[in-house]
């Protein structure tokens, strides 16, 4: 660590920049105004825990801009067994939150551009090319990412991410651990289970060399009871969509689920989800639905279109339609209460090997079911996402059988997570209009 | 005989205009390619049928991909609905509609009592539509209307294999370089456009009967390559492309 950085991120992180913004947050939360634009006659004021969202966003990054030199940094996949990364006191940044953030500002084009010109395929994930396009032109919203001393994927979200962060550790030339997670059918194997956790404890050797210290078993046990209890208030959060009228909706969602990604295993996220469940225990109380007429409920599957979220929530609330429930966010609660905190490792092994995204469409399907039973839905959204070919995959199939089956109207609504290119307003709007017809809305 | 409501379909390359009788009947149409000003033609169309039919207040409804801007309709209905509508109250029953249009299809899954089961839509590709056929034909400058009679009067069929318009486009060119006969590769050409569309049918569910719309369908290899690769007969209403607007007429008899 030299002297220089060090005084930089003291000086310019801690003392003055996260201060300023938790001030700034504060005095916003205690004053809290709904913002002028809003749409009262169709939607619930946003929550005022979106202050805090915001403020624990900034920050993060914010530490991202001074941080290399005085804390080893790790860039991991979104489902990346990151608890033992955090013991030993990396700094850890998720370059798909970071490429959702891009897409949600509108910079995927310019981003992802610079990897496309570099002859990376248009056909490649969204949100490896935006990562690329970063690490190679250095563009980001967030002013500056720190660079990584390790990196670490799992392949339990896709294989995209396995040749992705190859290029990462060529380009960076740094140590990278696989986490290879075998591909579920049906529950986990004892051996599989096995395998994975060889895995995870062979990299901890790696990754104590990079951080230059020895793990302490104590703290991973700390940070996997913090990760534990973030999730599952998180999977309580969600379930409070069951209400009738719901208190939040999945667009809601997507944006306070940025915490139990890139923050899980922190204290202050589980403050943070806490609150945001009080504040929703008290909408309940109040009888305020996140759209202010209900009429239908419905599902939404896959990622978020993250540059259409403010859109498609108007237009479908403008219908009194309320999406209340998905499987993306479900993914990152439903698996709570498999962690096992005096069993760290095992735990781990087995919560990571179980993401929706590295079982069957058939499992899939029967969560969506269940959703559909559990939160009384009237009919599912399937975005058929052109970059994630591991959750698209099957979803013809799902959707027919949604339809057959659950003797629910479904759509398939074709986009992009974050590439703007693979959406056409008019298509959707389209679209949207007639299942809305259909749904009798 | 009355007028009693008006159905606009302001499609991306026809505008049509039905108005229906009390029984429900085609008592005029009007068909014309749409106008970049599709408000102003609309408009024009109009005052039109108007003067020649002397009415004044009886409802529009608009539907088509320039519903938007037909500012005197008094409703907008998207089009599976009203295609879905149009094929109920023409056949009486439901079934399976296919909707072949120049730039667009849908499948349309409709139950008995007229409700709307399912549908599928392709409008973000050539593949599929009219304009997969549109421009191999420009290419090889043969007008649209006698691409079918072309296709019909071969006896054997050349393998297209390409579902893309623009790649089917340049197989076509280079099958002839290669000395296949004319016929033959546009035969091929049909039967690729035709293979697409049968599986989105697949892809949706098949409930019988098939029933067909959409400018496409005046192609008469079309409907006897889609009869031939359903396995079952199609029902085809007198005017096809009229189906959107006739459906979009009873719309605005529910609302007057
Ligand atoms: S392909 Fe899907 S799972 Fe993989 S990085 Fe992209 S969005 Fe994530």
């Amino acid at each position: 660590m030299s002297v220089a950085q060090s005084l930089n991120y003291h000086i310019k992180f801690k003392l003055f920049g996260s201060q300023i913004v938790k001030w700034q947050a504060n005095r916003a939360y205690r004053n809290f105004k709904e913002p002028k634009n809003r749409k009262s006659d169709i939607l619930a004021s946003p929550l005022k825990i979106g202050v805090k969202t915001k403020e624990l966003i900034t920050k993060h990054y914010l530490e991202g801009r001074y941080v290399n030199g005085v804390r080893p940094v790790a860039w991991v996949t979104s489902g990346a067994p990151v608890e033992i990364l955090k013991a030993l006191g990396f700094y850890i940044l998720y370059p798909e939150n970071h490429a959702a953030l891009c897409g949600a500002r509108r910079a995927t084009l310019d981003i992802s551009s610079e990897a496309e010109n570099r002859g990376y395929s248009v056909d490649i994930c969204s949100y490896a090319r935006t990562d690329i396009g970063t690490m190679l032109s250095g563009k980001t919203p967030v002013g500056k990412l720190p660079k990584p001393d390790i990196l670490l994927a799992c392949t339990n979200i896709c294989q995209t991410v396995l040749f992705w962060y190859r290029v990462l550790a060529k380009h960076y030339n740094v140590p990278l651990i696989v986490i290879d997670t075998p591909f579920l059918y049906d529950n986990a194997e004892p051996h599989q289970v096995e395998y994975v956790k060889n895995q995870l404890e062979n990299s901890i050797e790696t990754a104590e060399r990079v951080a230059k210290k020895s793990l302490d078993f104590a703290k991973l046990k700390n940070v996997v009871k913090l990760s534990k209890e973030a999730a599952a208030l998180w999977l309580e959060i969600m379930e409070r969509g069951k209400n009738i009228p719901a208190p939040i909706s999945v667009f809601d969602q997507f944006i306070h689920m940025a915490l139990v990604v890139e923050k899980r295993g922190d204290a202050e996220t589980v403050d943070f989800y806490a609150k945001m469940l009080a504040e929703i225990d008290e909408r309940i109380e109040k009888g305020i639905g996140a759209v202010v007429n209900e009429k239908k409920r419905l599902l939404w599957d896959n990622l978020p279109i993250w540059h259409k979220l403010r859109f498609l929530s108007e237009f479908l609330a403008e219908h009194g339609v309320s999406v209340v429930a998905s499987t993306y966010t479900n993914a990152w609660g439903e698996l709570a209460p498999m962690i096992d905190v005096n069993n760290p490792i095992e735990s781990l092994a087995k919560t990571y090997i179980h993401p929706i995204l590295n079982r069957s469409a058939e499992y899939k399907l029967q969560v969506m079911e269940k959703m559909i039973d559990e939160y009384k839905l009237d009919g599912a959204i399937l975005h058929s996402d052109r970059s994630c070919k591991p959750y698209s995959m099957g979803q013809v199939d799902e959707r027919n059988r949604l339809v057959t089956q659950a003797s629910k109207p479904a759509l398939l609504l074709e986009a992009d997570h974050s590439d703007p290119r693979s959406y056409a307003d008019e298509q959707v709007k389209n679209r949207l209009n007639a299942f809305l017809e259909m749904l009798g809305v | 005989m009355g007028v009693k409501s008006i159905g606009v379909d302001a499609g991306s390359t026809v505008v049509k205009i039905v108005g229906i009788d009390d029984f429900g009947k085609i008592a005029l149409y009007r068909m014309e390619q749409a106008d970049p000003q599709i408000e102003i033609q609309v408009d024009r169309m109009m005052d039109e049928i108007k003067q020649e039919y002397n009415f004044k207040d009886i409802p529009i409804v608009a539907t088509g991909y320039g519903s938007e801007l037909i500012k005197n309709a008094a409703k907008r209905v998207t089009e599976i609905t009203c295609h879905a509508r149009g094929a109920f109250e023409y056949f009486k029953k439901g079934g399976t509609l296919l909707d072949i249009g120049g730039q667009d299809s849908k499948v349309i899954v409709i139950a008995q009592n007229g409700h709307i089961v399912d549908f599928i839509m392709n409008d973000k590709c050539a593949a599929g539509t009219g304009r997969f056929l549109e421009t191999s034909a420009w290419r090889l400058k043969i007008p649209m209307e006698k691409m079918g009679e072309i296709a019909l009067s071969s006896d054997k069929e050349t393998p297209i294999s390409s579902t893309c318009a623009v790649f089917a486009e340049s197989e076509v060119i280079s099958r002839l370089a290669h000395g296949e006969k004319l016929e033959d590769v546009i035969r091929g050409l049909h039967r690729s456009l035709v293979k697409r569309i049968a599986a989105m049918v697949y892809a949706i569910g098949f409930t019988p009967p098939l029933m067909l719309s959409g400018g496409v369908v005046l192609n008469r290899a079309i409907r006897i390559m889609i009869e031939e690769e359903m396995g079952t007969k199609a029902l085809l209403p007198e005017h096809p492309q009229l189906m959107g607007a006739y459906g979009a007429a009873f719309e605005g008899l529910d609302s007057a």
